[in-house]
């Protein structure tokens, strides 16, 4: 970072911890920007002239004679249209070895869309995975997660999801991520011929964990940038969402504060909420949607990030391994797209919500008879019936390698309603099953 | 401004995110309000802890690039709202500011936009004569606010008796004019507009009597009306994990329920939530008078991404409305989104200010906070002998869906009904997924309750209800013996038995929200579809074996739900009742 001549140094550490040294300073602003040693910080704290600085890159080998300057600036990233291709880390410097971005230097973090700004989201995205458009159908301006284990191969869906979806950008926030997922993205997104419209911010294993935090602040201000300014279509990809909780629990950890459940900041709900509420469709037609990753420990979803996450996005993606036809599926219990209903029967065909849900509930059926035949219970003739149907369901539908438009989906469905139950035992409006029932 | 009182000022000496503390200069008051200038940009704030001379204030804005030494300026006044006719229709942030008036796409910070507007006029009409004696909370005229009969009042601050000296003749004036001035018994003289403030956190008492709430209100919601029914001034929570349907739920009530004045407080919830209702209220019609929502309609919305501070003053400020509203004589509804995310408002304030903490964190005052609020809600006489009321019904949200975390636990207590959102219907995709066996509605053993119920629906309804109730649980019950001995290790009545609950389930519990007809069902259509399926439930039927139970009721299922997918009394509707009746005679066992 550069200084300039006029700026003071000081050079007499108060305290110092692991993550934050104290300095005695005048006339600095909160949430500023300064070097201790060359190691960049963040003012977190200021009681009279005592100001706190939280050291990104923690505090090892800092002399209580350190040189701490002040930037007289908060974290600001430079935006235009040169970032589209590239490669950064938190501080949004280049790793790429290209040139720095020359263009406008904006705050990160910026200020909430009034919501009545806001427009109501109405636009699918289709992703050819029937477990998500025909089941979990995703809208524009949406904010979603999937909630994975993390053996499961969410990041493939998510490159998956990313490449059919046809967004104008993408961008990848990529939060702990393993040296070997980032290079996977990287080919992924090579090979498709789709790296001059994706940009990446990226804070691997390698770096210090406190970094982290600033990655989704840095994604989401050149997401804004090419929505609001440019009026494109973004994707923004989050991963992982628990390693960036985790850092927020270290820090607050370090300044002292009462941690709530799970070892987690009080503040856990509003610090994700800003992160995901910058979810948007604008009314001039550029749009935020954001795809993220929170690893579960155990599958356990009421441990406080997966919660508290639950609460705020539109929805969840699970994934979880079919083993009667051994691949994974998007789980269609578990799974909730909380804006679908604004495109289902609307975008899509209107026997759509009806097919969906008559599906769903004909599967929940087969998983009672299977109960029932672990239990060694006899099944009736609709027990195994419903048996039949869920391996084939899931086999046609719910695998994540399927690939089909959402019209397909529907006719695949009818197909499969009227291989196996009497129309009775599908209950579906009759308007549709006069219009769909495929006749033999 | 005549006055000549010196106000408190103070700088900034300490801040730790929206937590700043400022020396002051002289005496402020807790809970009062200060601006900080923060360069040109001015920042709300209140006073939450006083230590000597330090005023420890909450901002109610982002805090960044604030420095020490900044000046700030004491108000001599507490949160207050404003309040006058243009209220309705309005979308308000958690501190009343107007945020259709806001330029740009972004909130700007200090960006503090009026409550009304002041340039419209209103056409004015007198209800208080020169001569009058009036108080606090009384008439003195109306004007036509929507569909509504505004009524212009006696600022609530004036304490004692006052004579009307003088008042405007019926005309057209904006809320800033002085309308009245009013003499107190010493001859001082008060000018009145049709404008006043009140602050917030105080609650409004200005009625005669608050009895017990005795009339229902409506939702068209089946489960709630039949079997736990909300009343007009009554209080309920609706507790569900995420997922389940509690936001479904209360958008259905807020469209749906007999009300003159709807108020939606989205309090630190979703913004495309908010959304909904900014582009659905203004299209969809109001079922009680057939004019457009968007006109009985408040939104507060103080959404999950702004300021925490501003959030918990919107829950305030949504009631403060209600309680204006309802000394109108008029029925409020308010429903709160969700009182969870008010709590942790309240939590992340008390771990700035490093006060010890209550169970997970919260403070410990947190159960008195929120029965405090649950208790601003009721049924009231006002002074005129007019009624009003405020029935509030708050949603919340348990972390992990677990009942036994302190924001529920402390509601229960607070709240007299009790919606229980449970996973398990959600997952099975039954909504609205109220539990019907946990949830309940305390108004029901109100004795002057059940004497209303039996007038407006039928003297034995309250036996029907009770009788549903049980047929659920035995359903239940015999589910759970089905599942250990067997399909054929129970006799058929077993299976009769839960295929009973089930037709109960499928025809009265489960509705679709999003179906234009079957979304609201009213109270008549839910005695007769409710009468039907008792009478079906009574009707003895003869089977075979265990097999031929459920195909014979997921047929009869089937025509109950394309009944409530009709239109009452429809052709269609009609057809499908035929067709029900000649299934279930066929069944019928011989006598």
């Amino acid at each position: 970072m550069n200084t300039s001549v006029f700026q003071k140094i000081y050079t007499r550490l108060e305290r110092i911890t692991k993550a934050t040294c104290v300095v005695r300073a005048q006339n600095v602003g909160y949430d500023e920007l300064a070097t201790v040693e060359g190691r960049i910080a963040q003012v977190v704290k200021i009681m009279g002239d005592e100001v706190t600085l939280q050291v990104f890159g923690g505090t090892e080998g800092i002399p209580t004679n350190g040189e701490v300057i002040f930037t007289g600036k908060p974290p600001t990233l430079k935006v235009g249209d040169d970032l589209a291709g590239r490669f950064f880390n938190a501080y949004g410097q280049p790793i790429d070895g290209g040139p720095e971005i020359d263009g406008e230097e904006r705050e990160i973090g910026g200020p909430s869309v009034n919501p009545v700004k806001r427009k109501q989201p109405s636009e699918l995205i289709a992703t050819g995975i029937a477990g998500i458009d025909l089941n979990n159908t995703l809208v524009t301006g949406q904010k979603i997660p999937f909630f994975a284990d993390p053996d499961q191969p969410y990041n493939q869906v998510m490159a998956m999801v990313a490449l059919r979806a046809k967004a104008d950008k993408i961008i990848l926030g990529g939060m702990g991520l393993l040296n070997d997922d980032f290079l996977y993205f990287r080919n992924v997104f090579e090979n498709a011929g789709a790296l001059h419209r994706i940009i990446t911010f990226v804070n691997t294993t390698q770096d210090p964990p406190v970094e982290r935090l600033l990655i989704p602040d840095m994604v989401l201000t050149a997401a804004e940038y090419f929505a609001v300014d440019k009026q494109e279509k973004v994707l923004v990809l989050l991963t992982d969402m628990t390693l960036y909780a985790d850092a927020l629990s270290i820090v607050s950890n370090r300044m002292d504060q009462i941690p709530s459940k799970d070892s987690m900041p009080g503040s856990l709900y509003s610090d994700l909420a800003r992160l995901y509420e910058k979810a948007v469709q604008f009314e001039a037609g550029g749009s935020i949607t954001i795809v993220a990753v929170t690893t579960l420990s155990g599958g356990d979803i009421t441990h406080a990030i997966p919660d508290n996450t639950g609460y705020i996005t539109e929805g969840q993606l699970f994934l979880r391994r079919n083993t009667d036809i051994g691949k994974v599926i998007i789980d269609p219990f578990r799974s909730l797209s909380r804006l679908k209903n604004l495109v289902i029967g609307k975008k899509t065909r209107a026997d759509h919500p009806q097919v969906m849900n008559a599906a769903i509930r004909l599967y929940a059926d087969a998983i009672n008879a299977r109960t029932k035949q672990e239990n060694g219970f006899d099944l009736t003739s609709y027990d195994k019936r419903t048996l039949d149907f869920s391996r084939d369901y899931a086999e046609q539908l719910l695998a994540i390698d399927v690939n089909i438009d959402p019209e397909k989906m529907l006719n695949v469905a009818w197909n499969l309603f009227s291989a196996y139950f009497s129309k009775e035992e599908v209950a579906i409006k009759k308007e549709f099953s006069d219009l769909y029932w495929p006749t033999k | 401004m005549t006055a000549t009182l010196t106000k408190t000022k103070g700088k900034v000496y300490g801040i730790i995110s929206n937590l700043v503390i400022i020396d002051a200069d002289g005496p402020f008051a807790q809970n009062e309000i200060c601006y900080i200038l923060a360069g040109n940009t001015r920042l709300m704030a209140e006073v939450i802890k006083a230590e000597g001379n330090k005023a420890y204030t909450q901002v109610f804005e982002n805090t960044r690039g604030l420095k020490t030494g900044a000046d700030a300026e004491f108000t001599g006044h507490m949160l207050e709202a404003t309040l006058g006719p243009g209220l309705l229709s309005g979308n308000y942030d958690g501190l009343m500011n107007n945020l259709s008036t806001m330029d740009g796409i972004f909130i700007k910070r200090g960006d503090y936009t009026p409550t009304l507007d002041e340039t419209k006029e209103w056409y004015f009409t007198p209800i208080a004569a020169i001569g009058d004696r009036v108080a606090a909370g009384e008439w003195v005229g109306e004007v036509n606010e929507n569909s509504i009969r505004h009524k212009i009042m006696v600022p609530f601050v004036l304490q004692g008796q006052f004579i009307i000296k003088s008042i405007v003749s019926e005309g057209s004036y904006s809320i800033n004019k002085t309308i009245a001035i009013l003499t107190d018994q010493s001859g001082y003289e008060t000018q009145i507009t049709m404008t006043q403030k009140w602050p917030v956190k105080k609650s409004l008492t200005l009625y005669k009597e608050k009895p017990r709430p005795f009339i229902m209100m409506e939702t068209g919601v089946r489960t709630m009306d039949i079997l736990n029914p909300m009343l007009q001034g009554g209080t309920g929570f609706i507790p569900g994990p995420f997922g389940s349907g509690k936001t479904v739920l209360q958008q259905s009530i807020s469209r749906q329920a007999e009300a003159d004045i709807v108020i939606v407080a989205a309090c630190g919830e979703r913004a495309n939530e908010v959304v909904d209702l900014f582009t659905e209220f203004p299209e969809l019609d109001d079922p009680w008078t057939g004019r457009k929502l968007m006109e009985r309609t408040i939104i507060i919305a103080n959404t999950s991404n702004m300021p925490v501070a501003a959030r918990e003053a919107s829950m305030y400020s949504a009631m403060t409305l209600a309680e204006y509203y309802r000394s109108m004589g008029l029925k409020v509804l308010l429903l709160a989104d969700s009182t969870s995310r008010w709590a942790q408002a309240l939590r992340e304030m008390s771990n700035r200010l490093e006060e010890l903490p209550g169970p997970d964190a919260f403070p410990m005052d947190l159960p008195s906070s929120i029965s405090n609020f649950y208790s601003r809600a009721g049924f009231v006489y006002l002074n005129n002998d007019h009624t009003g009321s405020i029935t509030f019904i708050g949603t919340v949200s348990p972390a992990g869906g677990n009942l036994k975390e302190p924001v529920t636990e402390s509601t229960k207590k607070a709240a007299r009904c009790f919606y229980a959102l449970s996973q398990q219907r959600a997952d099975s995709k039954r909504y609205p997924a109220i539990d019907p066996i946990d949830s309940y509605s305390k108004y029901l053993e109100y004795t002057e309750f059940q004497k209303t119920l039996s007038s407006l629906i039928s003297p034995d309804w309250a036996d029907k209800v009770s009788g549903i109730k049980n047929l659920l649980i035995r359903g239940k019950e015999a589910k759970e013996q089905i599942n250990i001995l067997g399909d054929d290790g129970v006799s058929v009545d077993f299976h009769v038995t839960f295929w009973h609950s089930e037709v109960i389930d499928a025809v009265i519990l489960q509705q679709d929200a999003f179906d234009h007809i079957d979304s609201r069902t009213p109270l008549i259509r839910q005695k007769y579809m409710t009468d039907n399926v008792l009478k079906l439930i009574n009707t003895p039927f003869y089977f075979e074996s265990f097999e031929d139970v459920q195909p014979f009721f997921k047929k009869i299922i089937d025509k109950y739900k394309q009944m409530n997918y009709s239109e009452f009394e429809s052709e269609a509707f009609n057809i499908f009742e035929e067709e029900l009746q000649k299934i279930t005679e066929g069944k019928k066992m011989k006598l």
